[in-house]
């Protein structure tokens, strides 16, 4: 019964331990390197006047002011794509559970989803300012709200689907038993049981718009003012980074890295926040 | 005999599989009934004919008649919904649905149009009683159901079963997931029970059969092989087949 560290199992064993812990901390210096860059680079350019104000003139040469119109342009457009998304994909994700479990209709909705979710962001800009030139539209908040919006739902939707189909059929049943409807089983046990799961695909599309520079490169355009109507230009964190960083002088440069700051912290806030929400939301949740 | 559901040259089909063959029984009212059988028999088969659970299921054809009274709930124009109020199923193992204990309840009072709030609490407390959990959870009611025992879960989806008032009670080997104890505070329950309902469990324990049932009905490839009271079907079966499978040699 002696434990022989040179048989195959053993070493096999040994091998894929030591590999999963080498991927897991390549994973975490990763993260851990990205934080440090934009620390290290961003902080000494950060003061109250970039989260307060918008930027003054002479700003993009080293000029005052802040970055107040990027950080609140993207909250609306990443704010607007989110529940415009999230009111179009609860109900297909519903669909797709409910109405279609296994159907060929529901396997070809899921396919298409999966080509979407893989075409490229930037040309979900293009396909939508296409149709602003059609209309003699100018680039808007409102025209980059409905570009993140195309590119927010296939990662709602599917992220809502995975955690929709795996409700075990008996919970379903034990509604139909009660001589449920379908609508009545869908809210009383997929939109329940799903509700943790359907709180963080909101979050992890909220997280993919608001980090997405290309498609609101043409739609939502770029500006120094705050939005003040769907109509108007609106500025973002991550074209905010891609103009700064590309200047020839340092402290703008600096500034860059300070927008890329705040976009971490951003989105570091709101994933702390899906988890403690998450976690909240699952109390009811059977396993 | 007064029969509650009567089923008249079933047959069901998966796909290509025929999985219930011709079959022919009355179920008596307030009596328990068990279909007994070896695995695969088709004995979850005929139970879920019972409350149109195959609809549920794609490439399944159900093809004959159940007649619950005079009705046939396969006649198209019959709401499935309503055969389910009046027909309930409890599962082979508690499946709770995502909420707290006395929503478990009341949702299926809720769904029934019964929303005044003080009859939902009656109702609810009622239904407990008779299922034999109210003792235990009345001081934790908004608790989420989950944080019951297995036994109790099973429980409380026998109220929440009746709590929707049905005349038929569907068991499809509900203790079979339960220890000896929780599965006793069940049998106890069906058999206070059977005075209002008519109930028709599955199982696969002869001992149960012989504790609980006043019918019995005897399955084995999909075909019903034999059915009566329970002490002509199991004290002297006429067919071989139930010899056999009653002696354990199947």
């Amino acid at each position: 019964m002696k434990r022989r560290w040179w048989t195959l199992a053993h070493l096999e064993e040994t091998f894929f331990r030591l590999l999963m812990r080498i991927s897991a901390l390549v994973l975490v210096l990763a993260l851990a390197g990205i934080l440090l860059a934009v620390l290290i680079r961003g902080l000494p350019a950060m003061n109250l006047d970039m989260i307060t104000k918008v930027p003054e003139g002479g700003f993009y040469l080293g000029g005052g002011g802040g970055l107040l119109n990027a950080i609140l342009g993207s909250l609306y457009l990443a704010g607007g794509g989110t529940i415009l998304a999230f009111l179009i994909s609860l109900p297909i994700a519903m669909g797709l559970n409910v109405y279609a479990p296994s159907s060929r209709w529901a396997a070809f909705t899921r396919m298409t989803l999966d080509v979407l979710w893989g075409i490229p962001s930037l040309v979900y800009g293009a396909f939508i300012f296409l149709i602003m030139i059609s209309m003699g539209m100018r680039a808007s908040l409102g025209a980059g709200i409905l570009a993140l919006t195309l590119l927010q739902i296939p990662i709602m939707v599917r992220a809502m689907d995975e955690v929709m189909r795996l409700i075990p059929g008996g919970l379903k049943e034990a509604a139909y038993g009660l001589g449920a409807t379908r609508l009545e089983m869908a809210r009383a046990v997929v939109l329940r049981q799903a509700l943790p799961g359907i709180f963080t695909a909101v979050l992890l599309a909220f997280g993919r718009g608001i980090g997405d520079a290309a498609s609101v490169l043409f739609t939502a355009g770029f500006t120094d003012r705050i939005p003040t109507s769907l109509a108007s230009p609106a500025a973002s964190l991550p074209l905010a980074v891609f103009f700064q960083l590309s200047s020839p002088f340092p402290e703008v440069r600096a500034r860059g890295y300070a927008a890329a700051l705040i976009l971490t912290v951003l989105i570091l806030i709101v994933s702390g926040l899906s988890r403690a929400v998450a976690r909240r939301l699952s109390r009811n949740v059977v396993n | 005999m007064d029969s509650h559901i009567s089923i008249k040259d079933l047959n069901v089909y998966y796909g290509d599989n025929h999985a219930l063959k011709s079959v022919n029984l009355d179920i008596p009212r307030n009596q328990i009934t068990a279909i007994i059988g070896p695995s695969g028999c088709g004995k979850s088969t005929l139970l879920k004919t019972l409350n149109r659970f195959h609809d549920l299921v794609d490439d399944t054809r159900v093809e004959g008649e159940v007649r619950f009274d005079d009705i046939d709930i396969y006649a198209p124009d019959v709401d499935v919904t309503e055969v389910r109020t009046k027909i309930g199923l409890i599962a082979q193992r508690p499946y709770l649905l995502p909420m707290s204990i006395f929503d478990n309840v009341a949702f299926g009072l809720r769904i029934h149009h019964i929303t005044n709030r003080r009859e939902v609490k009656g109702q609810v407390e009622k239904y407990l009683q008779l299922a034999g959990l109210w003792d235990e959870v009345k001081d934790r009611l908004h608790e989420p159901a989950t944080s019951l025992s297995i036994g109790q879960q099973q429980r409380l989806c026998l109220a929440r079963g009746l709590a929707v008032e049905p005349e038929v009670l569907l068991g499809d080997e509900p203790t079979s997931a339960l220890d000896p104890i929780s599965a006793k505070n069940i049998e106890v329950s069906l058999q206070q029970l059977k005075s209002q309902y008519t109930i028709v469990i599955v199982t696969h324990v002869l001992r149960q059969a012989r504790r609980l049932a006043d019918h019995v009905v005897f399955m084995y490839l999909g075909e019903l092989v034999e059915a009566g009271p329970a002490s002509k079907v199991l004290k002297s079966p006429k067919d071989p087949r139930t010899k056999a499978y009653l002696s354990g040699e199947m």
